[in-house]
């Protein structure tokens, strides 16, 4: 019975920051601390929020943003994977391109749309494409310094017993990259969240993005401030997703 | 132990360049010189101060490491990067984090191609070998130094190597367990009397398990002097007290000894 009240005690201590917050969200407003028609209080945005999903509104847009997500973390993730394997296990090709990668890490996605645009118009190319950009390089980056500080008394020890190349790399090396490789996916997906609005702000028809900007336009305030936390519900949701997966797969790991 | 030459080992030589810190390079000599024969089924052990080379001469035996000069047979032909005839035990016991301490047994079987219900099979009766058959199913983070070691030993043992080398195996344990491992490792190669190159820089555990101790001089490292070790088979946790153990204790630690002063003057450069 105790343990069970102390996790009670922590539950409250952990969400104390959010209802700090919410509580402030809804009296600022109703106190006048800042223009009623700019932010309302919380509780009517939530309820535009309700009224969004109840009414099926929010539907196409939440999906056409998962859709998008969605391929630009496989792609990243595919990709990430493949590139960083090999430049994390050929030195030479590590030391050529470990500049140009962190040059391009730092490239915002905001600052490369308006190119993609250029050459692939407001297609879901471009979209896509700007997701797979932002979230490509946490997992290609965590890949490749997986695979370089894999142990190597276990590449010697495996060795030892007469093992191959091809033995070495899929049953030492890449398995002892997972954890690695996991965390770099957990932070692509966080990545994939905030890429999906810089790609529907601009040519979309749906999407969580397009529904915050287009609200906006439209003097629709509680439907764009519905869209925010609709987003931050989805960065969580994916968040915790990529985390049980991340737990499932290297639960051998020391905690 | 027979008079079949299992290892010989003749002008062997390996240097290393040491850079410093003004980027210069400079020659390191670990091994010149280096002659040792191995007998089939004979205990030999390698003793010698830190840096003496005597894990560079087994790296290079096991094929992870090349010799720049002399040559070396092990079943008279030289040495191959792949071999399935030897097996190492490693000091940080490099056993695989992410398998269970069944599937570590299974990691040589595996890589032989033995059928799966084989290399079950297998490595169960070596995991019941060193005693831990209850832990199968755990992972190596859950079990002690000791423990962890034994697995490593029941791993290399499960694939049955011809020649089984021992870096230091012992030297991360506790004082008690690691005197414990050496009667276990005692009890073991009663068996089957693999034979076994072992290296340390413990004169005890030297001559608690060895046939023959090479004794290994440093900068250049080569083999300084072979001792017999005429304790009567099988041995047991006892002889430690014995008067012949304490005779050649003292005179092994001896030749350390001067082997250590001698060396002062190179200290500057180690």
């Amino acid at each position: 019975m105790k343990t069970k009240n102390f996790d009670y005690k922590r539950i409250l201590i952990r969400i104390s920051g959010i209802i700090i917050f919410l509580v402030l969200w809804e009296i600022a407003p109703r106190l006048g601390w800042v223009d009623k028609v700019y932010l309302q209080p919380f509780s009517e945005d939530f309820l535009a929020l309700i009224e969004l999903v109840v009414s099926g509104k929010m539907l196409p847009h939440l999906l056409a943003s998962l859709q998008r997500i969605g391929l630009g973390l496989l792609l990243a993730t595919i990709i990430g994977i493949g590139l960083g394997l090999i430049v994390g296990y050929f030195q030479r090709i590590n030391e050529a391109l470990d500049l140009l990668f962190q040059l391009f890490r730092q490239v915002s996605a905001f600052a490369l749309f308006p190119v993609f645009i250029l050459f692939f118009g407001f297609s879901e190319v471009s979209k896509v494409g700007i997701i797979l950009w932002a979230s490509l390089w946490p997992v290609l980056l965590n890949t490749s310094s997986g695979v370089h500080d894999v142990d190597s008394v276990l590449i010697r020890s495996v060795k030892s017993m007469g093992a191959n190349k091809i033995y070495i790399f899929f049953r030492v090396i890449l398995p002892a990259t997972l954890p690695q490789i996991f965390t770099g996916i957990r932070l692509s997906g966080s990545y994939c969240v905030m890429a999906v609005v810089v790609a529907e702000m601009i040519g979309a028809k749906r999407g969580l993005g397009y529904l915050v900007f287009n609200s906006r336009e439209s003097f629709l305030y509680p439907n764009m401030y519905a869209g925010i936390i609709m987003l931050a519900i989805v960065g969580v949701v994916l968040n915790f997703i990529l985390v049980a997966v991340e737990k499932k797969f290297t639960s051998w790991k020391i905690a | 132990m027979t008079d079949i030459i299992k290892v010989r080992a003749r002008s062997v030589s390996r240097k290393f360049q040491l850079k410093n810190r003004q980027g210069k390079s400079r020659p390191l000599v670990v091994l010149e010189d280096f002659d040792l024969d191995l007998k089939e089924g004979e205990f030999l052990t390698l003793l010698g101060p830190s840096g003496c080379g005597k894990s560079t001469f087994l790296n290079i035996l096991a094929g992870l490491d090349k010799a720049d000069g002399g040559e070396i047979l092990v079943d008279g032909n030289p040495i191959e990067e792949h071999s399935f005839d030897r097996g190492i035990v490693f000091q940080s016991y490099a056993l695989l984090p992410w398998r269970t301490i069944l599937k570590n047994l299974e990691v040589g079987l595996e890589i032989r191609g033995i059928s799966k219900e084989e290399r079950r099979d297998i490595a169960r009766k070596n995991l019941e070998r060193v005693g831990l058959a209850a832990y199968e199913n755990q992972y190596p983070h859950q079990l002690s130094g000791g423990m962890k070691q034994r697995v490593a030993i029941a791993r290399v043992l499960a694939y049955d190597p011809g020649l089984l080398l021992m870096d230091e195996p012992f030297a991360a344990l506790d004082a008690q367990t690691r005197e414990d491992m050496q009667i276990e490792l005692l009890r073991i190669w009663e068996a089957d009397k693999k034979t076994i190159l072992f290296v340390t820089h413990s004169i005890d555990e030297a001559i608690l398990l060895s046939d023959r101790v090479a004794f290994m001089s440093t900068q250049p490292g080569r083999i300084r002097e072979i001792i017999e070790i005429d304790l009567p088979r099988p041995r047991t946790e006892e002889i430690r007290n014995s008067v012949e153990f304490s005779r050649i204790r003292k005179n092994l630690w001896s030749m350390l000894q001067d082997e250590a002063l001698l060396n002062q003057s190179y200290g500057a450069f180690i």
